[in-house]
């Protein structure tokens, strides 16, 4: 790693050493912890030179943005306050953003909702936030439990979306996060993933990098879009005037602008692909028929399956984990389910919309049957043992 | 920020339209003794603008653009609406970003500035209608004074939602009948300016823009406490002339009118933002 032996040393705003983002994410010494989701987000924002963040109290993602504010206090963080509401809080960080900081913000359930109208806006106005949203079930009835239907409504507002299993997973895709939307080609929001107290609130091992190391700052000249700082010529986000008249021409600009910003998402691929080691991840058997797509908690309940599958029943499965939902790993996957016959979509909402994806993107490419189940919601856990018989049922059934 | 970037490259300039050229050669940026009096004599910031012919609106965003001291490193965050057809004319550097929440917008930006360049002065202004102001967007409004961001806000007050075919407001007089209050509006005209003074904001001022001086007086000391201490609120009156029955060159005539009743000049000043005024007034900017 050239940064480590260049007699240069940078250090960022903080006082952290700069280091290059492959360092951080692949070859830095990593230590073990125990830590909860909120915890690892502390510890990952604390090695990404963040310069703002904007927070807002909502169960269960509130304690992720509490310790943001401590790491504000200690100096790793330049921008912090609370905000009036989600609403309130996405414009902010849009502000942020738009002045060219490297922005972070959280939310959960009814507060995704209440922001809404932003994220298309995140988007239209190419900034690359990040946005770590800690799924939780959205009102009425109210609760604040575990459900993750709101990544369904999230999933066409132009923002890259990927789903963290745990942990470990939330930390490494925060820095990697940042890196590949932050990738002139690509510059339009991300929004990171994790089941609400499944993760936020469980404790578990997770490898890290040491604290005095981060990654480079965020160099806001090589946005595509001119950041507005007064430093660079005018930029205007309302675009030119015809953007705004009844014509065809500026039909055609804003549909262009929109197809942009998908383009824009499709380009994060190949980087993705390295910072994230891939779209998705494989577990179990690669030949076998019954396959398990899903993603977070969903897959890690169906990694459990597959080992009870197999020791209990003798049964041969498999599990694709998404790590990326938009992209949408559609080659992997297609590649990935060649062989089944049964492919369950094991998820926690009630419409299913990650069988709906699976199904949009397979229709012509596998004869697998496609199973929308075990579907749990509402704060519901999802034993491996209702995995489990929910695929003996099926196969039993036939 | 550097002047360079107003510059035009040599041997492009003689392909360049006429306006860019004045920008460069007869701008009053650099200058904070800049006013409105500049305004028949050098290049203004803002051009062929696309309001209705007449429209008091596009007389205050020319007092305004001649009247702020420091141009050249300032934002203006607009909102959605008439002023929103504006901004593309306007040589400064503008955000539009939703409808309602231009004070959100604002605070983060003027956040960052001052981490990002603590020992320059860059000013945020916000300039956005009465709906956008004091009714979707009353919540980020007032939140923003409660914080204390150091931003002017500038309402644009015509007492309805112009830009969408003349719906009653909130600013909407009691008893005006207006598309969606078809029986007249069943409740008093919000006094925006009262919760500004009573949100915390250091400068509050309400009047109509029949004075340019005026304007130019008000927007300076808005801008300049703002930057020192603390919010401020400008609350202008810009009727529409389309959606009260007015002609074109009668929009002059309606302000005059209003500045002896509803729209009668007030200034709010708190006792720190006076020091700044008299301090900005001593160096010979006011």
């Amino acid at each position: 790693m050239s940064n480590l032996t260049t007699s240069e040393v940078k250090v960022n705003k903080s006082g952290q050493r700069i280091v290059s983002p492959d360092y951080l994410l692949f070859e830095a010494p990593r230590e073990k912890f125990f830590m909860t989701g909120s915890e690892a987000v502390k510890e990952a924002v604390k090695r990404a030179s963040v310069d703002a963040s904007v927070s807002y109290p909502i169960t269960p993602q509130s304690e992720a943005a509490h310790l943001i504010g401590e790491l504000w206090v200690e100096g790793y963080v330049g921008v912090y306050f609370r905000g009036e509401s989600e609403f309130g809080v996405m414009s902010e960080v849009a502000g942020c953003a738009l002045a060219g900081a490297r922005t972070i913000t959280t939310t959960s359930g009814p507060g995704t909702l209440r922001a809404f109208e932003n994220f298309p806006m995140w988007a239209g106005t190419r900034i690359p936030v990040q946005l770590v949203l800690m799924a939780r079930g959205v009102n009425a009835p109210l609760s604040i439990q575990p459900d993750n239907l709101e990544v369904g409504f999230l999933l066409d507002t132009g923002c890259m979306i990927w789903y963290a299993e745990n942990a470990q997973d939330l930390f490494d895709m925060i820095l990697a996060g940042f890196v590949v939307a932050e990738k002139p080609a690509v510059h339009v929001p991300l929004i990171t993933v994790v089941d609400g107290f499944f993760v936020s609130h469980t404790r578990e091992a997770i490898m890290i990098p040491p604290d005095d190391i981060a990654l480079p700052p965020y160099d806001p000249t090589k946005a595509p879009m001119p950041v507005i700082d007064l430093e660079v010529p005018p930029g205007r986000f309302l675009r030119d005037p015809f953007v705004m008249k009844s014509n065809y021409i500026s039909y055609a600009t804003h549909a262009s602008w929109q197809f942009e910003v998908r383009a824009a998402i499709e380009r994060s691929r190949p980087y993705a692909k390295h910072y994230l080691r891939g779209l998705i991840e494989e577990f179990g058997n690669p030949e076998a028929e019954i396959v398990f797509v899903a993603a977070g908690t969903a897959a890690s309940q169906a990694k459990e399956a597959v080992r009870m599958l197999k020791d209990e029943e003798g049964i041969e499965a498999k599990v694709v984990k998404l790590k990326t939902l938009r992209p949408f790993p559609y080659e992997e996957l297609r590649a990935s389910v060649k062989n089944a016959k049964y492919i369950f979509v094991p998820e926690f909402n009630v419409v299913g919309w990650m069988e709906r994806e699976i199904t949009k993107w397979l229709y012509g490419y596998s004869n697998a049957k496609i199973i929308g189940a075990p579907r749990v919601a509402g704060g519901m856990t999802m034993p491996a043992e209702v995995i489990v018989k929910e695929v003996l049922n099926y196969i039993k059934v036939r | 920020m550097s002047f360079k970037v107003y510059q035009i490259n040599p041997e492009l300039k003689d392909v360049m339209p006429q306006e860019i050229i004045d920008l460069e050669e007869k701008s009053t940026l650099n200058n904070p003794k800049r006013g409105v009096m500049d305004l028949p004599f050098y290049k203004e910031l803002i051009e062929e603008h696309s309001l209705c012919a007449g429209c008091p609106e596009a007389a205050a965003l020319r007092y305004i653009m001649a009247s702020l001291p420091n141009p050249e490193d300032t934002i203006i965050v607009n909102s959605t609406g008439c002023t929103s057809l504006v901004f593309p004319h306007i040589a400064m550097h503008t955000v539009h970003s939703l409808f309602g929440n231009q004070n959100a917008v604002a605070s983060g930006i003027k956040r960052v500035l001052e981490y990002r360049y603590p020992d320059r002065v860059k000013d945020v202004v916000v300039l956005a209608g009465d709906g956008a102001t004091v009714d979707i967007g009353l919540d980020c409004t007032l939140q923003s004074f409660f914080r204390q961001e150091k931003i002017t806000t500038i309402c644009f007050d015509n007492e309805v939602y112009a830009n969408t075919g003349g719906q009653e407001s909130g600013m909407t007089p009691k008893g005006h009948v207006f598309k969606m209050a078809p029986k007249g509006k069943q409740f008093e005209k919000v006094p925006m300016w009262q919760l500004a003074i009573d949100s915390g904001c250091k400068y509050v001022a309400r009047l109509t823009v029949s004075s340019p001086k005026r304007v130019e007086s008000v927007i300076k000391k808005a801008v300049y406490v703002a930057r020192y201490l603390g919010p401020t609120y400008v609350h202008l009156y810009t009727p529409c002339i389309l959606e009260i029955g007015l002609n074109s060159d009668q929009g002059l005539e309606e302000m005059r009118a209003r500045d002896k009743e509803r729209f009668e000049f007030f200034e709010y000043i708190t006792p720190e933002a006076q020091e700044v005024i008299d301090r900005v007034k001593a160096e010979g900017l006011l």
